[in-house]
């Protein structure tokens, strides 16, 4: 591997540095992935027992499904909603932790403060939800009592409503990381400028910070959207079954030992997902702007 | 969870005995707790409570650990403890749902020493190889265990084999069998431990008149107050009784259905999805009893452990009696099983064996019946219940005192009486078994219609 160009030792220092990763990556993510590619080209007896081979009848089924199509629809609608709601939510509480809180200790702390929430797991954080949205819950008591209304809402719990709440409660922050991190290198001197040039607040947004917070935004979209899309259990608790996801969807093929198809499925949606994540590098390129 | 079981001390001489000795061995060494479990093995098989006394010799089997995996209403770490306690080696109960748990055993064989299987689990077991045969000769009780699973029948009365029924499931012909023996052979498949009936569960208060019908649970009239069961192999089966009550379709089998009676069932669950009738679908134990309990739905498919649990926070709900009439409704049946896989052998697979013993030994057969379920061998249960509890559970009379849960919690009062009656009221009216159909891809492909619909 050690090319006559490079000095030996730091051709070997590369190599350290990336083996812990090559030595996490290869086994728990390389591997299993050519094992579901593989499985997913073999043929089932519909008892769990696969029959080596290259067949593409999974591929064709999962994709000539009507199903298929409606599961992916489902999914993007939870994701395109998670993330208008995450970025909205997470790029305005970064903006206002950069822009407007002038101690920087103070800035600190108020950051840290949106990570408490992430102290518990995730589960008791969706579950703790359903009391509060519920049909007897504490937004339908306090709006019967003022009279409100007089049905209590059923929109609020087991509906896609709640699911997206769900997400964008669990999901926000990872939007809000990102994009603190790449406002705060954004020189404040720049802004100082622009308003000495007469820039609006509105053109300072458009023309200086949004296009300096490109790669957080990018990055935190590439968070929120491969785990909304990669997720089931939220749809599933948070929609009372009321919905399905694509995950959900081969996870049942799963439990019924469909393994071909539920493969098929995945691999399927791993693609998608690194066509995703590429159209995002495209427009944003995340390399450059980090180290700028 | 002996400490909380006074009320039962009397009928349980054996257990009162192990109650004694483990409070003196607490916090001491291994090797004396060991010595403690012998000796209690020992009080229980003097007092002819525990009729699967060890046989093999502490010392020999100090080192074994029998893993049993599968779902938690089956596999209760209570029960895993007290089988420790009384044989003298170490048991791990290990928890999964049921999709989680055949494909352990499938995939992970050797992870898993005795598998909880259903019936139609068992069968898929045997068809994959995964398990052993198990020698008959050497279970003390089956010649008491009820001909329901031996000889697919009681009192006369043959167990329908829509779905798969315990007894379908039951025999191999050769400890290897890879399929399924129809009649008794000496070889059987998995061990029955534990079963019930499932039907409804309702809020009498709020449904307004008494339910005995599957059909009241896709009335318009609960339109947003009702809930189903979402593993779709069983779901779809409350969902054929829902439509047969209310004369939609006559199913030729509805525990294997033809891809038409599938697609007949599931568009009509979108169609009453799209309707609003579903509130939710359920998946756990848990969930079933939060919706109920939180006023989110008043009639949905249940369990009956979960409508007491209900009934526990001072809620009333009621178990519907969904007896058999016009060759429609029926319970939908249920049963879990012990499986020995296939790597076990040696000491180990002598400790697997006194493993199964001791669960038809009774303690077991009387720690389920206090929550809802039965034994196989309710002859060995009878002896770790009161008679009061025994008329509770078992016969269907009102409790002649406070019936307490396994957990010594109080459950019902005295004077009520178990929903849906005797025993065998209830079995005799078990129509079809949990199951998995041929066309179980397919079925499971327009389950998801149903759910993303």
């Amino acid at each position: 591997m050690q090319s006559s160009q490079t000095p030996p030792r730091a051709n070997l220092a590369g190599w350290l540095c990336v083996s812990p990763l090559v030595a996490v990556l290869v086994p728990f993510f390389v591997a299993p992935i050519l094992v579901v590619l593989a499985a997913s080209f073999f043929a089932t007896d519909g008892f769990g027992g696969l029959t080596p081979g290259f067949t593409l009848s999974n591929y064709i089924e999962v994709l000539h499904s009507a199903l298929t199509l409606k599961l992916y629809l489902a999914t993007i609608k939870f994701t395109v909603l998670t993330w208008i709601f995450t970025l909205i939510i997470g790029f305005f509480v970064a903006y206002f932790l950069v822009f407007h809180v002038r101690n920087q200790l103070l800035a600190i702390g108020l950051f840290l403060l949106c990570t408490v929430p992430f102290w518990t797991s995730n589960i008791i954080r969706m579950i703790s939800w359903i009391p509060l949205l519920g049909k007897e819950g504490l937004i339908n008591q306090a709006l019967l009592a003022t009279g409100a209304i007089h049905q209590p809402l059923e929109v609020l719990l087991f509906s896609d409503l709640a699911v997206v709440i769900a997400y964008v409660h669990q999901l926000t922050i990872f939007m809000i990381v990102p994009i603190f991190n790449s406002m705060a290198r954004i020189d404040k001197k720049l802004i100082e400028a622009a308003i000495d040039a007469g820039a609006s607040r509105f053109d300072i947004m458009r023309l200086i910070v949004v296009p300096m917070s490109k790669s957080g935004i990018a990055l935190g979209t590439i968070f929120v959207v491969s785990i909304v899309m990669g997720d089931f259990f939220v749809v599933k608790v948070m929609s009372g079954g009321g919905s399905a996801s694509v995950v959900s969807a081969f996870y049942e093929d799963v439990g019924v030992l469909q393994y071909p198809t539920a493969a098929a499925s995945a691999v399927l949606l791993t693609l998608v997902l690194v066509a995703v994540v590429s159209l995002i590098l495209r427009t944003v390129d995340i390399r450059q702007e980090i180290t700028r | 969870m002996l400490d909380r079981d006074k009320g039962n001390s009397t009928s349980d001489p054996a257990g009162t005995e192990a109650k004694l000795t483990d409070k003196s061995t607490k916090k001491l060494s291994r090797r004396t707790l060991l010595k403690g479990a012998a000796a209690v093995a020992g009080a229980a098989a003097g007092s002819d409570a525990i009729r699967g006394f060890p046989t093999i010799w502490a010392q020999e089997i100090k080192d074994i650990e029998l893993r049993h995996v599968g779902v938690s209403y089956s596999v209760v770490k209570a029960i895993g403890d007290q089988a420790a306690k009384d044989l003298g080696f170490k048991v791990t109960m290990q928890n999964l749902d049921t999709s989680a748990a055949i494909n352990r055993f499938i995939s992970q064989p050797n992870t898993v020493d005795i598998a909880d299987l259903e019936g139609w689990q068992a069968k898929l077991a045997a068809k994959r190889g995964v398990i052993q045969g198990i020698e008959v000769k050497k279970i003390k009780e089956f010649d008491n265990i009820l001909p329901i699973f031996t000889k697919g029948e009681i009192d006369g009365h043959k167990i329908p084999r829509q779905g798969i029924s315990p007894y379908e499931a039951m025999y191999i012909a050769k400890p290897d069998a890879q399929d399924l023996h129809d009649g008794v052979t000496e070889w059987a498949t998995f061990l029955p431990q534990v079963y019930n009936a499932d039907s409804i569960g309702y809020r009498p208060d709020l449904v307004g008149h008494d339910v005995t019908e599957w059909k009241d649970l896709i009335d318009p009239k609960f339109k947003g107050k009702a809930a189903i069961l979402d593993v779709p192999a069983i779901g779809i089966m409350d969902a054929a009784l829902c439509f047969e009550s209310a004369g939609l379709i006559k199913y030729g089998n509805k525990g294997n259905m033809t891809k038409e009676e599938i697609d007949f069932t599931c568009n009509k669950l979108i169609e009453l999805k799209k309707d609003g009738q579903f509130r939710a679908t359920w998946t756990t134990f848990d969930q079933s009893v939060q919706l109920m309990a939180a006023g989110e739905v008043i009639i949905q498919s249940m369990w009956s452990p979960a409508v007491a649990a209900v009934r526990v926070k001072e809620i009333p709900c009621v178990y519907a009696p969904v007896n058999v009439k016009n060759g429609k409704e029926g319970y939908r049946g249920w049963c879990n099983g012990m499986g020995l896989m296939k790597h076990l052998s040696g000491k180990k697979l002598e400790a697997a064996y006194e493993y199964l013993n001791w669960y038809l030994s009774g303690w077991q057969g009387g720690f389920v019946a206090r929550y809802g379920y039965y034994s196989p061998v309710p002859s060995t249960a009878k002896k770790f219940l009161t008679p009061a509890e025994w008329a509770f559970w078992y016969e269907g009379q009102p409790a002649p005192e406070v019936i307490n849960d396994p957990y010594g919690v109080p459950m019902e009062k005295s004077g009520t009486k178990r929903d849906g009656g005797s025993f065998l009221d209830r079995v005799k009216n078990i129509s079809c078994w949990n199951t998995l159909m041929d066309e179980a891809a397919y079925m499971n492909k327009r389950w998801n219609d149903f759910k993303v619909a």
